[in-house]
């Protein structure tokens, strides 16, 4: 009579190329990306909103958190695009990574591979959409608006 | 007040491949230091031990440092905050000696990143970094701060022009610095060649001349208390003011994408301790892990208004001969950014200038130097203002 094996909730290591993360409280996020749902928290406390979304509120210590969806379009902080890759990167190359700034939060992500590069400035419009990976890994990519 | 001084300053030179295990890298800051302080180990009440984690399979190196540097029965730790690593060790070696709890400690620094491919270098260094929620998406440090020169050229018109004379600099002292892994010249013309690597893009805007070198080194600072320092040294060099401080790891949380704001707290800090302004800076080392690190480091630290930093290159006023000379032992980009020894490097250059030792980089007479060493993507700054 061996011990039933535990199951493990390590949905998180679906999360982009390589994810170093499997296990976290806030394994939903995967199952919204696979409903092509972009989702942060927001604390049923203190009403803060977080994205990336979070377990726990800094704020008030509250961990009673609700699940809110990142919609609308933000703009164009910063970016690179990158001709090295670090290992376990190599074959999605070449890609950029980015920051958005959508007013009350920022998104850190990648800008999609199809905007032209000749079109991409600071400044601009782009919305979040969430991208299947070559490798069946889910993130999420920036368009333009 | 009591001061806290600093006795001994050795590094190992900063090379590729040292052909040595970490304990043997580590006795080749600790030798000099120790034969640069002119006492005997027993002296040594604690030891510090900095460097960034996962560059070799030794886990808590601070035992076997310390046994191999006759450092034992006294206590020993290992401290880390990436590449800021040993300037946050002088900070705590301050602290252990002001307090009272011990009369001298060493803080050892150092870093063997030749053990693992320049890729595998580049995944430790992006773990160094959010690894929830940016690592998965391939980042990478130069593109990190290639985000922040992006944002400094479109907040100031900085141009690719500006940052290749920050390099242009840096190798001019690293070819005369014997402990510098990187001995050649750079020309501006270099970045425009498209046969020369050094205008290979890695991260745009971002190119191989604008990136440090790794390197396997190590670095050691002996600090005392008032008391010791003056028995021990004819030129002790002083702490004046220390400051330190930290951010968001994610970028998401940041607002600005210009500087650092971990400089700019960490240097206002420090000038406050030291009842200074950066105005009475006479030699500095800042964390130029790449070009645009040096550029934004001008601006944080007050050497120049913020976009005005490319002015003080263009005039070569950061030049050993200029008004502020700044990393005149060719930088991290020249010399070598060994991660865990980089601070103890850089606090050894300004310790060696403040006590005209500095051979061919001295600069005329300065009293009181700054050293900025900055952990990770402006994660961790610290700021170190040392006098005569």
């Amino acid at each position: 009579m061996g011990k039933k094996k535990k199951e493990v909730d390590d949905r998180f290591k679906r999360f982009g190329t390589v994810s170093f993360t499997s296990i976290t409280k806030i394994n939903d996020f995967i199952d919204y990306l696979d409903q092509g749902k972009i989702m942060g928290t927001r604390c049923k406390e203190c009403d803060l909103f977080f994205f990336p979304p979070r377990a726990d509120c800094h704020n008030c210590f509250s961990s009673d958190m609700e699940w809110v969806e990142v919609s609308g379009t933000g703009k164009l902080v910063t970016y690179s695009k990158l001709e090295f890759a670090p290992i376990g990167f190599g074959d999605d190359l070449p890609y950029a990574i980015a920051l958005l700034d959508y007013g009350d939060y920022k998104m850190f992500g990648r800008i999609a591979g199809d905007v032209p590069e000749d079109e991409i400035h600071a400044g601009m419009e782009m919305t979040a959409r969430v991208n299947t990976l070559p490798n069946g890994q889910l993130n999420y990519v920036f368009h333009k608006a | 007040m009591e001061k806290v001084g600093i006795i001994g300053v050795g590094q190992s030179a900063f090379v590729r491949g040292f052909p040595g295990s970490i304990r043997e890298l580590a006795f080749e800051g600790f030798k000099e230091a120790m034969q640069d302080a002119g006492i005997p180990t027993k002296e040594i009440d604690a030891s510090i031990i900095c460097s960034a984690p996962e560059y070799d399979k030794q886990r808590s190196p601070a035992g076997v440092f310390a046994e191999y540097l006759g450092l034992v029965p006294q206590p020993t730790c290992y401290l880390e905050s990436l590449c800021s690593s040993s300037s946050m060790g002088l900070r705590f070696a301050y602290s252990l000696v002001k307090s009272g709890l011990h009369d001298v400690v060493a803080v050892i620094g150092f870093q063997k990143m030749s053990e693992i491919s320049s890729a595998e270098s580049q995944e430790r260094m992006g773990r160094g970094a959010d690894i929830q929620w940016e690592s998965p998406f391939g980042t990478m440090m130069p593109a990190y701060y290639a985000m922040y020169a992006r944002g400094h050229m479109e907040q100031y018109g900085t141009t690719l022009e500006d940052l290749a004379l920050i390099r242009v600099k840096a190798a001019t002292y690293g070819q005369i610095n014997e402990k510098a892994v990187y001995r050649r010249p750079v020309t501006f013309e270099m970045f425009s060649d498209p046969e020369s690597p050094m205008s290979n893009p890695v991260a745009n805007p971002l190119r191989v001349g604008d990136c440090c070198a790794n390197a396997d080194g190590s670095s050691c600072i002996i600090v005392a208390n008032e008391e010791k320092a003056k028995a021990f040294s004819k030129k002790p060099v002083w702490i004046l003011g220390l400051g330190a401080a930290s951010t968001t790891v994610n970028l998401a949380g940041r607002d600005l994408f210009s500087g650092l704001t971990v400089a700019q707290a960490a240097g206002e800090e420090a000038y406050k301790m030291a009842g200074i302004t950066a105005k009475d800076i006479d030699v500095a080392e800042v964390h130029d892990c790449f070009t645009i690190a040096e550029m934004m480091a001008y601006e944080n630290l007050g050497f120049a208004k913020p976009g005005e930093g490319k002015e003080l290159i263009k005039a070569k006023e950061t030049y050993k001969e200029g008004s502020i000379p700044v990393n005149v032992d060719g930088g991290l980009l020249s010399k070598g950014h060994p991660i865990g020894a980089t601070g103890g490097s850089q606090i050894r250059t300004i310790v060696l200038q403040l006590r005209g030792e500095a051979g061919e980089m001295q600069v005329k007479d300065p009293e009181i130097g700054l050293v900025h060493n900055i952990g990770g993507v402006g994660l961790y700054g610290n700021v170190s203002i040392l006098g005569r």
